[in-house]
């Protein structure tokens, strides 16, 4: 397969950065989007030219590292990450335009590496709960409802990824902060800091510089872990019950 | 992490700000204010659009319904004083709402401040409008109460006579395109917001989504209509 690349190159954070073409002649449908990168930048090493910057690092779908915009909509065409894209999604001849996460939140380090340590300061402000390290607790001791034991699997399967903050329009991070809360205040082992948690997350949420929600939908419609977008209005309930207990 | 963070932040401050203000500050607590009083507002356009079919039993039905409107609550109330205290409601429903939404768009649109070379229109009409729907509301709210409330901008023009300033008003074209306009954007602000109120107020759930979904349209579609009903009636003939 022939493909066109349109790339986001930037040099630095202070660098203004424009979209660069370059065409890859090689690509065979079962590469997956990362090693068809990988290709590329061989080529551009070959030619003494800067290989492009991003981030990655399981390459297996679970760490959430490999973000990037692909088409206009992040981790592209296939709802899950980059690294487990196919090139078989896209056509020989196609143009494939490749943009970093958009978010004031998030700056743009290099190329399609961007700073994400804003969501470690939003689960370093409550992401956590409140218990005795050492060997692993008896799995029978604190009993767990199947109905909530089912919601914090599903809500704790986020992988902090970012495409949230990444495809909604204001920027948003209520679905990433929203999975977290939900996980943690649905278990018995978050009890302890059920009002804390929600309180101080979205207080560092704000201060971060993410949007609000809108309710667009977009941020659900791009996870690749499929967080539904009840979850934020589950961390609505949560925080206005939290604000009512003072 | 967590004993690192808990030590540099010290905890929590020890007396937090009343909880009006944290709410108010918060991106949360914003969006509930514009839940609020958009559902005040909402409740409100549901008995208008009923009470405005009165026109279609006559100038007496609607004269007289009016007129009761203003006896409402007697004689525990003053004449007049239900009316006003609605008035006053829905005066800081809207100011709340309005300025609501003016800090938290400010707030999206600096959160964005670079777009994607690669665009794609990806959410809904009604979604994308809420904000100049929003304004081409808030101004149709000002002609409205000029043309029906206080008859400035009314070509008939009479306290106590509704029927007769609704018929005056659709007989006019731009009375008719002024309106028409403004209730397709009623419809479409309702659409999207109704849900995304029941959203921000915590009442969503995966199960409930897609019958929050249908009540909002289902509501949007009857207040534009039963809204339209009456330029339609005066136009054709039916209400004159
Ligand atoms: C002053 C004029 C108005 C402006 C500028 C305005 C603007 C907005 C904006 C920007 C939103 C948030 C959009 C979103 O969630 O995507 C919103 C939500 C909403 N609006 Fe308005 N609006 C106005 C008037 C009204 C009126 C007359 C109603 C009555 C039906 C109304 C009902 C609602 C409701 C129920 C919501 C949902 C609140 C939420 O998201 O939690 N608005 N409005
Ligand atoms: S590299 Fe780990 S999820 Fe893609």
């Amino acid at each position: 397969m022939k493909i066109t690349l349109r790339i986001w190159r930037q040099s630095g954070p202070e660098d203004r950065g424009a979209m660069r073409t370059y065409e890859l002649d090689g690509v065979t449908p079962e590469m997956s989007f990362l090693e068809m990168l990988d290709t590329l930048n061989e080529e551009l090493i070959g030619n003494g030219e800067e290989p492009v910057a991003f981030d990655h690092d399981c390459r297996e779908g679970i760490c959430g590292a490999c973000g990037m915009v692909i088409n206009g909509e992040p981790h592209g065409p296939d709802r899950t990450t980059t690294c487990q894209l196919h090139m078989r999604h896209f056509d020989d001849g196609a143009t494939v335009d490749v943009e970093p996460w958009r978010a004031a939140a998030f700056p743009v380090v290099k190329d399609l590496v961007v700073d994400r340590s804003a969501f470690d300061r939003v689960i370093g402000s409550g992401g956590y709960i409140t218990a005795p390290t050492g060997s692993a607790p008896e799995a029978h001791a604190t009993p767990v409802a199947k109905a909530a034991a089912d919601t914090a699997f599903e809500n704790a399967e986020c992988i902090g990824c970012g495409a949230c903050v990444a495809a909604c329009p204001n920027g948003s991070a209520m679905l990433f902060t929203a999975a977290k809360v939900t996980h943690l205040n649905t278990l018995p082992q978050g009890a302890p800091e059920r009002e804390s948690r929600v309180l101080d997350m979205v207080e560092t949420m704000d201060a971060e510089g993410f949007g609000g929600c809108t309710n667009t939908g977009m941020c659900t419609s791009v996870c690749p872990k499929g967080i539904p977008l009840a979850s934020i209005s589950t961390m609505n309930r949560e925080y206005l019950r939290a604000l009512r207990k003072g | 992490m967590a004993l690192a963070t808990r030590t540099a932040r010290g905890g929590r401050p020890e007396r937090p700000p009343p909880t009006p203000v944290r709410l108010w500050r918060s991106t949360i607590g914003k969006k509930t204010v514009m839940a609020v009083s958009g559902a005040l507002m909402l409740l409100y356009l549901v008995f208008h659009m009923l009470g405005n079919l009165k026109v279609f039993f006559g100038p007496d039905d609607m004269n007289g319904y009016a007129h009761w409107l203003r006896t409402v609550g007697e004689p525990v109330l003053h004449h007049e004083w239900f009316l006003w205290l609605a008035r006053v409601g829905l005066l800081a429903a809207v100011v709340a709402h309005g300025v609501a939404a003016y800090q938290l768009s400010r707030r999206d649109i600096a959160a964005r401040p670079v777009g994607y070379r690669h665009r794609r229109a990806r959410t809904s009409y009604a979604t994308r409008t809420m904000r100049w729907g929003g304004v081409i509301l808030a101004l149709f709210v000002v002609w409205h109460l000029l043309d029906l409330t206080t008859g400035h901008v009314n070509p008939n023009g009479e306290a106590g006579r509704p029927y007769e300033n609704v018929v005056a008003t659709f007989s006019t074209w731009y009375g008719n395109a002024i309106y028409g306009v403004a209730m397709v954007a009623v419809g479409l602000h309702v659409r999207h917001g109704f849900f995304s109120a029941a959203q921000t107020l915590g009442a969503g759930s995966v199960g409930r989504d897609r019958a929050l979904r249908l009540t909002a349209d289902a509501l949007a579609l009857v207040l534009t209509l039963g809204f339209l009903a009456v330029p339609i009636g005066v136009t054709t003939g039916i209400v004159e």
